[in-house]
Formats: structure tokens, sequence, C-alpha cells
């Protein structure tokens, strides 16, 4: 394949853009001599970036554990929930509404609540993320569970099947679609959840994630550190968005629309 | 038997309540023997398979339903898949599948219980004729085989004398019985049966009495 429709275009068009971008912004500061407390230049953060990396990546890894635990626990605990309401349609009238709540409530608001009832701080920022992250994984799963097939439903029926055997054998592949998409929403989600929850709770201990050293940077002006940190919070982001794309691919690989290479 | 009909006659209500799966407003369905898990077949309109499983895994599926290990299972299904034509697409995806092909999986699926009932829901309505006549040749074949009682729901006219021995003819709403009718054209059928000229008086008899029912 060859064009812009190819690998090429697919990969380098956009490269070309960043690049280009990059010059034009480089050349503005320059030209127009822009404080770099005011937008430094992208040298000016690649400097930031190396002198800081060290001390970033620590902050970054203490973000991230936040974020994987999140996504952890809303898999796990929105694809119960889910399975839960698929099982019975009184238990998701009842509980659903306050899963919406939840979701709706923004997390800004809630996080000084979670902070003083949660006492460890990783635990609290933990539970912040949770509840951004969850309600996508419930959601997509329930639906998915409900998407079964009606006449693979009829079938299973007709052999005698038992409930566990519909939920297992029908309704949880009929979901993973479903659950999948959930997921990488949530992923992107829990990365947000963790970082706002840090912005309002600050970190009391050693350990302190991107969000503290974001704040730390704008209020000593040392702006080129600000978006060093940024830059790294985007790519950890993307990198989630990413994994969590292959690991679907992979997964439905064998039958899924979604996961079929394009017609030539 | 075929349940012949216009379309809205209550053809494939009336085969989902003799499978179990709608419960009738009124009356009952008589059973000369007991009734019991995997004593009934059931081939879709679509072929319904699994798309997350492969072929062998979705003729499977009747047997590990009722408890039966992958090992036990072996042996029928490859002679079943071997019957049906699809010998060597074992660990192949639906997808990868014609839609011929898909509706020979969801037979074999329907056949691997050995049930004493095959019902049949206008199977082969959504394919093309060349595949529809290869299709119901090796459905008489495995008919031939195994003697089991099937009930086909068809709208063609030419379909149900082909396959037959008895045709029932419904009429439009509300839908009831308006003749039945025995085929008499002596088995094994084979292709040339279709160019012949007992087959063509009857399906011209067969025509005429669907042409009343669905005044």
């Amino acid at each position: 394949m060859n064009g812009i429709g190819g690998r090429f275009g697919r990969i380098a068009a956009p490269l070309a853009v960043g690049v280009l971008m990059l010059v034009a912004w480089e050349a503005l500061v320059r030209i127009e001599h822009i404080a770099p407390y005011i937008l430094p230049a992208p040298v000016a953060v690649a400097e930031a970036l190396w002198r800081d990396g060290p001390s970033l990546l620590g902050s970054l890894m203490f973000t991230l554990k936040v974020t994987l635990a999140a996504l952890a626990a809303a898999i796990l605990l929105g694809g119960a929930l889910a399975i839960l309401f698929a099982q019975s349609r009184l238990l998701e009238r009842c509980l659903f509404p306050y899963a919406v709540v939840l979701q709706v409530t923004p997390i800004v608001a809630i996080a000084p609540l979670i902070i003083i009832w949660v006492n460890d701080t990783f635990l609290s920022l933990l539970v912040c993320a949770w509840i951004v992250a969850f309600f996508p994984i419930v959601a997509n799963t329930t639906l998915g569970l409900n998407s079964a097939d009606r006449n693979l439903g009829a079938l299973f029926r007709l052999y005698g099947a038992s409930g566990w055997q519909v939920l297992r054998l029908l309704r949880m592949p009929s979901a993973l679609p479903f659950f999948l998409a959930g997921v990488r929403i949530s992923g992107g989600l829990a990365l947000i959840g963790a970082v706002v929850a840090e912005f309002v709770a600050g970190t009391g201990g050693a350990e302190t994630g991107l969000a503290s050293r974001i704040l730390e940077a704008g209020y000593r002006l040392e702006i080129p550190r600000l978006f060093a940190a940024l830059l790294l919070l985007s790519l950890t982001g993307i990198a989630i968005f990413a994994v969590l794309s292959l690991i679907a691919r992979r997964l439905l690989a064998h039958w899924h629309e979604s996961a079929l290479p394009p017609e030539e | 038997m075929s349940l012949l009909g216009p379309s809205g006659c209550g053809k494939s209500t009336l085969l989902r309540i003799v499978a179990g799966l709608v419960s009738p407003s009124a009356g009952m369905v008589r059973w000369g023997e007991d009734r019991q898990a995997g004593g009934i077949g059931f081939v879709f309109q679509e072929p319904t398979l699994m798309p997350w499983a492969s072929v062998w895994d979705n003729v499977y599926l009747p047997l590990r339903l009722q408890g039966a290990g992958r090992r036990e299972a072996e042996a029928r299904i490859a002679s079943l898949l071997a019957a049906v034509g699809l010998a060597g697409f074992e660990r192949v995806y639906p997808r990868e599948l014609s839609g011929g092909m898909r509706m020979r999986v969801s037979i074999a699926r329907a056949l691997v219980t050995e049930p004493h009932l095959l019902l049949l829901d206008e199977p082969f309505a959504a394919l093309d004729e060349i595949t529809r006549f290869k299709l119901n040749e090796d459905l008489l074949r495995l008919w031939q085989a195994r003697r089991c009682t099937v009930i086909f729901v068809t709208h063609s006219v030419f379909e149900s004398v082909f396959l037959s021995d008895r045709i029932v003819v419904m009429t439009k709403r509300p839908g009831r019985v308006a003749a039945d009718v025995a085929v008499g054209l002596p088995y094994p059928r084979e292709d040339a049966l279709r160019t012949a000229a007992a087959y063509a008086e009857r399906c011209r008899e067969v025509s005429q009495l669907l042409a009343e029912a669905s005044r």
C-alpha cells in the first residue's frame, strides 16, 4: 500500500504536522521574545524534561499506580455489578440511578469529602479515580449482557441450559466487545480521576504524583517543567489507550467486526 | 412433513410452540413419547451461530449444555461435519464461511444430539437458488440416514414438494389448516426429480391449494 491511505500516511502525516507546529512554536517564541514563564519554547521544555526527568518519572509512577489500581478496581467491581444487573432487572432498576448519580457528580466536588473519609492518601486518590472510571464499564457491560442474540437464547433454552451456562457461554461472550469498549474509555478516565483528585488532595506522604508537581511548578513559575509534566501525562494517557486498544483487538481478532482489517 | 403457507399465517409461531419456546394461548401439544432436552433439533431462518466460537465449538454447544465432555463428543462431531460437507473446517470461525456453509453448521448443530424431531424454520429462505437446491438434496440425504421426524416451514411450493411426503397448507389470518396433502413421490429423490412430470403436477396442485388458502 502507498499514498496517504497507507502506512506512511497514517503515521507520517500527523507526525509531519506535529513537527511543523513545534517549529512554528519555537520560531514564534524566539521572534516575539516571549518570556519562558508565559510560554516556554519546545527546546526549553525538552531541557526541563531532560533535567527533571528522573524525579518527574518517580511522580509519574505514583500517578500511574493510582490509575492502574483504580482501573483494575473499576473492571472488577464494574463487571461484577453489570453481571448482577443482568441477572436481575429489579436490582438494575434499584441501583442504576445511583450509579448515574455517582457518574454525573463532578469528582472535584466530592473529592474533599472522600479525602476526609478515607485516611490513607493513596486509598483516597484511588477511590476518586475509581468513581470516575467505573461507570462506563458498568453501563457498557450491562448493555452488552442484554444484547445477546435472541434466537441463540432460544436455542440455549431448548437444550435446557442453566442460568450459569447462559451467562458464561452466551451473555458474557456477547458482552465482551461492549465491555472492552468501556474499559478503553475508563482507562483514560482513571488517569484524569487520579490527577484531579491529587489536585484537590495534594499528597501528604513522601510520594507525590504528577499533579502535585504541576501545581508546584506553577507556583514557582517554572513553566518549562510544568509543560514537561503535562507532556508526560499526555504520553501516559496515550500509552494506556494504545495498550487497551491492542488488548481489545487481540481478544476480538477472530470474530468481531471492529477488529477486522479494513476492506481492500 | 412441510408446513406451507403465506407469510404471517403463524407457521413459525407453530414451530416455536412445538419446540416449547413459546407457550400456546390455548390448546396443547400432544407427544407420542416423553419430551427431553436434546430430543428436538431446531434450525432458525438465520444460521444463528456464536460468532466468537469456531465451527467445532458451535456444533459442540448442544452436547456441552448437556454436560458431555469434549473427548466423547469428538467422534460424533467429526462424522457429522463430514456428513454436512464441512470436514476440515473445524477451526474456522463463522464469519469466514459463506451463507450456505453457515447453514450447514447450523444443521449439524441441530443434529448433534440425535433428535427424534427436527424443526426447520425457513432455513434456506435467505440463500440463492443453487445453494438452496444443493442443501435440499443434502437435507434429504441426512434425513434418509437418520429417519427422524422433520417439520419444515417454508413458503416455497417447490421446496415443500421436493422434500416432504406430507404437506400441511395453512390459511392466512387466522392461521388454520387448509389442506393436508400426501405427496406420494418415492424416495430417494434426486435432482432429476425437479424436471419430472409428476413433480410438476404435484407442484401445480399444491400451488392451487396455497392460492386458495392465501385468499
